[in-house]
């Protein structure tokens, strides 16, 4: 069996067949959902190592060259082993593939439509194009339409490159409305919105919400990539303390009823700021710093080592500027962790430092 | 999974109107109170517990229903009793315009201010209201009032519903007025006596009655009696369906040549076979009865005239593709449509030709399930109402995988349209070679379509695929007002504008398709030259801001530039130059169309588009810019254009 038509059984087939019993045993002898959805969900998504060794491989044609990629691979993939730089931001090799974003588009001959990079298989015959006039259209206009709305300004140096290729002007939607008050974004009521008077743009600028001494959460800086509710529900957490909620662009990511986190069901083990990609969830260390303007990458060194916690043994990332530890990350493409760690590892560190001058 | 609520807890008022739904909790753990040591070793986990999330939007209807709004305590009750974490309830409880998460009034009065009503004097039933109960009336009063996207109703335009907390059904008045407004506030509002469905066929009453199909049966069949309906031949087409057989019934679908009616015109014939194919079981039917496309309402003519022929072809459906469950999911804002569904189901089961394991003694067992959607447009997009019909948000899927492999709960799902179903019945008793002979090659059968706006009679329409546009307008007796056409909304406002030029348009999927248009649902918009056309592509343009989902860039932001920019294009300008903004509006038609998700982002510039094309918004702009160069530089384009009718 191929990787790739395991990676399909595994998320379609798998949990669909162990849910026969919960069809017949339903509430009421109704028909039932949950494992299948979520396994639908999966099924364009999850995706287990590839080992190319024994995928069948399949010829594709990307922008004229024909490559061979394993069947099950995606699109990304298949551009990536091209050495072809694909913009992404809603996807992470860690979470399955929400195709949210849409600035990983891509022209597939046959379709009407483009499709999203990174979530789309590759099929014998594909014939892919990756820079035509509507790809880089698109593109610069996701682009646009995130920079002329969202604070952008932590994505990373990626996101500034890809605003030079595509030749993004965000500026051109006007100058940006004024911030929400604190809250007001969350109590938007679904379909309805005051009348715009076209003479600002439209934006989701707003007050930090610093509930505890952990996380701040910037939702100034949220692109909406969903990638903090798969963290913390199905891909990694499985605590479900935040969710989408809203509709269209007053769409937020919140608690039920915009509970302070330490009133929700979140268990701070920081997974979904190890996935934004925005700054938008920032540890409340590094989001002191940057307030006083101390945050400095150049003076930071980063030491690889094992959680000291528990014997799972999570490799953690520390972030050290001025010997003091100022962010612990965990790395993504680690075997055990895929990114992901507990309040201990996560926040669990002040006991390194000495708790009085001269201790 | 382990919940973790917060300390809020429903009332008893909230818990006994979840529960009347779900029976009481067996254990503590799912909500029980219970002090039996032995209960609380009792854990409700793993898939069965998890599959009960599909109950959720019809829980939350309750709970909004009972109390009038979703409160915090009511949430935590139902996120217990289905074990769906709080933040994930609270993301679908807000997701829908029905459910209030704030406490609001008891009565919401929702005044539809979509393009056919706000033509038909919309604004003088809000402004009634907000004169009555002030601009932002209080939650702890007894009435409030809301805009509302198109009702469904617009053939009696202005239309406004009231959605009532308590035991009182919603009810729907059209066409309304401001002298309907101090009844709408009084305290026993009783209920309307709804006009019959026939009156919004106005061919009933002519001489082409003898030529329905689709519609034959409305105002001839009693609507709440089977026996009536099986009188008048129904059930036949179920009897000879089953005795051709499954195969043979699917091919009587593919030589029918019958196209989905929803919108995106696949043919029926491939989508049941591939569906029939699949190994994997079971097989679900899904009747998308979502109808919320603004200036349609054939689809709530059929079910509340014609409601058990719909249940009989949902049975042919599922027959011939092997569902033993069907939905029918229809929108929330249709009282009567609903409640004549809910009562002809019930009769329909009460005769063993639902709900029993021989239907029709053939040893066919099947049973449908009403669901109300709770306004939400998107719902409408086949996959979007999957995730609502599982208790997720409304939000649509990726696709492939294509629902007819991996559907509703993950399992191989039909989806069709409520017309689309309708026009089983004929195919099955007249055969899909005789059916495909009535319309065009292409476009086999007859055509409803949904003529509101300034005509004569605004109603549904039944003819032959092949007429043309100008017969239509005829049929409806022609254009009222200045009797002189603007232009016409076609196919919704996801459709195309398109003026005089094309009234020999033959209305099929071709000849739309031809003059790059499509036929969408039926929606044929009539405006007359007294019209404020940007007023109504400006209404366009929100209504799409409102009802996207939310999931993709292109479409959650493009929708707001749009407003924003063809609001900036409707002000008058220095000289007259408007190009950045036209060019800003092909910029984002662009991307909404090539990248989105779903059809709602690929289609929400098109109306824009094509009116800005056919030069529609010329007159608008120089109106414009009229102003602000004459005397009164500071009046608004609204007003001049007001003020010209
Ligand atoms: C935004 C959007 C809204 C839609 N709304 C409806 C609807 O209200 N009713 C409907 O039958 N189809 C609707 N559709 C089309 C459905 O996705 C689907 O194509 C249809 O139900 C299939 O049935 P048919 O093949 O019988 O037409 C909508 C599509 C989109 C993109
Ligand atoms: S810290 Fe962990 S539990 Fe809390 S919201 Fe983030 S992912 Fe969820
Ligand atoms: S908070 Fe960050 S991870 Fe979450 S949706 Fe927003 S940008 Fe994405
Ligand atoms: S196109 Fe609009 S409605 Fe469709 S998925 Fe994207 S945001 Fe949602
Ligand atoms: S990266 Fe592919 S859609 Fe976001
Ligand atoms: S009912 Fe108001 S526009 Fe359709």
């Amino acid at each position: 069996m191929t990787a790739g038509t395991r990676a399909s059984k595994e998320s379609v087939d798998g949990p669909a067949n162990q849910d026969e019993g919960a069809l017949q045993s339903g509430h009421r002898g109704r028909p039932s959902s949950g494992v299948e959805s979520t396994a639908v969900r999966g099924a364009s998504r999850r995706r287990l190592p590839i080992i190319a060794s024994i995928s069948r491989l399949i010829d594709v044609e990307i922008d004229g060259k024909t490559v061979r990629a394993p069947e099950g691979s995606t699109i990304l993939d298949a551009c990536a082993g091209l050495g072809v730089d694909t913009p992404t931001l809603c996807y992470s090799e860690s979470l399955a593939p929400v195709n949210a974003c849409r600035v990983c588009v891509v022209e597939v001959e046959g379709s009407r439509v483009l499709v999203p990079a990174c979530s789309r298989r590759v099929e014998k015959g594909m014939v892919v194009s990756t820079d035509s006039d509507r790809v880089r259209h698109s593109r610069r206009m996701v682009l646009e339409l995130l920079g002329s709305s969202v604070d952008m300004s932590l994505a990373g140096p990626d996101v500034a490159r890809w605003n030079e290729v595509y030749e993004v002007d965000a500026q051109r939607y006007g100058p940006p409305a004024p911030a929400s008050a604190a809250g007001e974004r969350d109590r938007r009521r679904p379909g309805h919105h005051e009348a715009p008077d076209g003479l600002t743009a439209a934006n989701v600028a707003q007050p930090v919400k610093i509930d505890d001494e952990l996380y701040i959460r910037d939702y100034s800086r949220c692109i909406l990539c969903y990638k903090c509710t798969q963290a913390c529900g199905e891909d990694a957490q499985n605590t479900f303390a935040i969710s989408v909620a809203g509709r269209g662009f007053d769409a937020t990511i919140a608690t039920e009823y915009d509970a302070p986190l330490t009133d929700s069901a979140c268990v701070y083990c920081g997974n979904c700021i190890g996935v934004c990609p925005t700054g938008a969830l920032m540890p409340k260390s590094e989001y002191d710093m940057r307030q006083d303007g101390t945050w400095d990458e150049s003076k930071q060194t980063t030491t690889r080592t094992v959680c000291t916690f528990c014997g799972v043994g999570c490799n953690l990332d520390l972030h050290v500027q001025d010997n003091k530890i100022v962010r612990v990350d965990s790395p993504k493409d680690h075997d055990v962790t895929h990114g992901n760690l507990c309040i201990k590892g996560r926040f669990g560190y002040s006991h390194v430092h000495p708790a009085f001058p001269g201790d | 999974m382990d919940l973790r609520l917060s300390s809020a807890t429903a009332t008893d008022a909230e818990r006994s109107a979840v529960d009347a739904l779900l029976g009481l909790p067996d254990t503590r753990w799912e909500g029980g109170d219970r002090e039996d040591a032995a209960d609380a070793r009792i854990a409700r986990t793993g898939a069965v517990q998890r599959a009960r999330r599909t109950e959720l939007l019809p829980v939350l209807h309750a709970v909004q229903k009972a109390i009038g709004w979703v409160s915090w305590g009511a949430l935590n009750y139902v996120s217990l009793r289905l074990t769906v974490p709080p933040a994930e309830a609270y993301g679908v409880a807000s997701f829908y315009a029905m459910l209030s998460t704030e406490p609001q009034a008891g009565r919401v009065i929702h005044v539809c201010d979509d393009v056919a009503c706000r033509i038909a004097g919309a604004g003088a039933i809000t402004d009634a209201l907000r004169t009555q109960l002030g601009e932002h009336p209080s939650p702890s009063g007894a009435c409030t009032f809301l805009d509302s996207p198109c009702l469904g109703l617009c053939e009696r335009a202005p239309a406004v519903l009231v959605q009532r907390t308590g035991l009182d059904a919603d009810l729907a008045i059209a066409p309304a007025s401001p002298g309907h407004v101090p009844g709408l506030l009084a305290a026993g509002l009783s209920a309307p006596d709804y006009p019959e469905p026939v009156e919004s066929i106005p061919q009933a009453a002519g001489p082409d009655r003898d030529k329905l199909r689709l519609l034959r049966r409305i105002g001839v069949v009693d609507p709440t009696s089977l026996a009536a309906y099986r009188e008048a031949g129904g059930y036949a087409a179920l009897d000879r369906a089953m005795d051709i057989g499954t195969q043979a019934l699917r091919d009587e679908v593919t030589a029918s040549k019958l196209m989905g009616r929803g919108g995106a015109a696949f043919p029926t014939g491939r989508k049941w076979s591939a569906v029939a194919e699949q190994s994997a079981q079971p097989h679900y039917l899904v009747c998308n009865a979502d109808e919320s496309e603004p200036g349609t309402f054939k689809d709530r003519v059929l079910m509340e005239g014609d409601p058990f022929a719909l249940i009989e072809a949902m049975t042919i459906a599922a027959y011939a593709t092997g569902c033993s469950y069907g939905y029918l999911y229809i929108r929330g804002e249709y009282p009567l449509a609903t409640a004549r569904l809910a009562a002809a189901i019930h009769q329909v089961r009460e005769a063993g030709l639902l709900g029993g394991t021989d239907i029709l003694g053939r040893g066919f067992c099947f049973d449908i399930e009403l669901r109300r959607g709770a306004g939400a447009y998107i719902c409408g997009e086949e996959t979007a109402l999957i995730n609502s019909i599982e208790g997720f948000r409304g939000e649509p899927r990726n696709k492939p995988p294509f629902p007819v492999a991996v559907g509703l709960f993950a399992k191989p799902t039909v989806i069709n349209n409520v017309e689309t179903l309708l026009n089983v019945l004929d195919i099955v008793v007249d055969g899909g070679e005789s059916y495909a002979a009535v319309g065009t090659p292409d476009s086999t059968g007859t055509k409803l379509f949904c003529l509101s706006g300034y005509v004569k009679m605004p109603g549904v329409y039944e003819v032959p695929f092949g007429a043309t546009l100008r017969e239509l307008l005829d049929l409806a007796g022609g254009i009222t007002g200045s009797k002189r056409l603007q232009a016409i909304m076609l196919g919704g406002a996801a459709g195309t504008f398109v003026t005089e030029d094309a009234l020999d348009t033959s209305l099929t999927f071709e000849g739309t398709r031809e003059i790059g248009a499509s036929l969408g649902s039926g929606v044929i918009f009539v405006l007359d030259d007294t019209v404020d056309l940007l007023d109504t592509l400006t209404r366009i343009a929100a209504f799409f801001r409102d009802e996207s989902c939310g999931q993709c860039v292109p479409c959650r932001v493009g929708t707001v530039r749009q407003e924003e920019a063809l609001v900036r294009l409707g002000r008058p300008s220095a000289n007259g130059a408007r190009g950045d903004d036209k060019a800003l509006l092909a910029d984002l038609a662009g991307v909404m169309s090539n990248a989105s998700i779903c059809g709602l982002g690929h289609t929400a510039a098109t109306a824009l588009s094509s009116a800005l094309k056919a030069g529609l918004l010329d007159n608008a702009f120089q109106r414009a810019d009229a102003v602000r160069t004459g005397a009164a530089g500071a009046k608004s384009a609204t007003t001049s254009a007001e003020e010209e009718r």
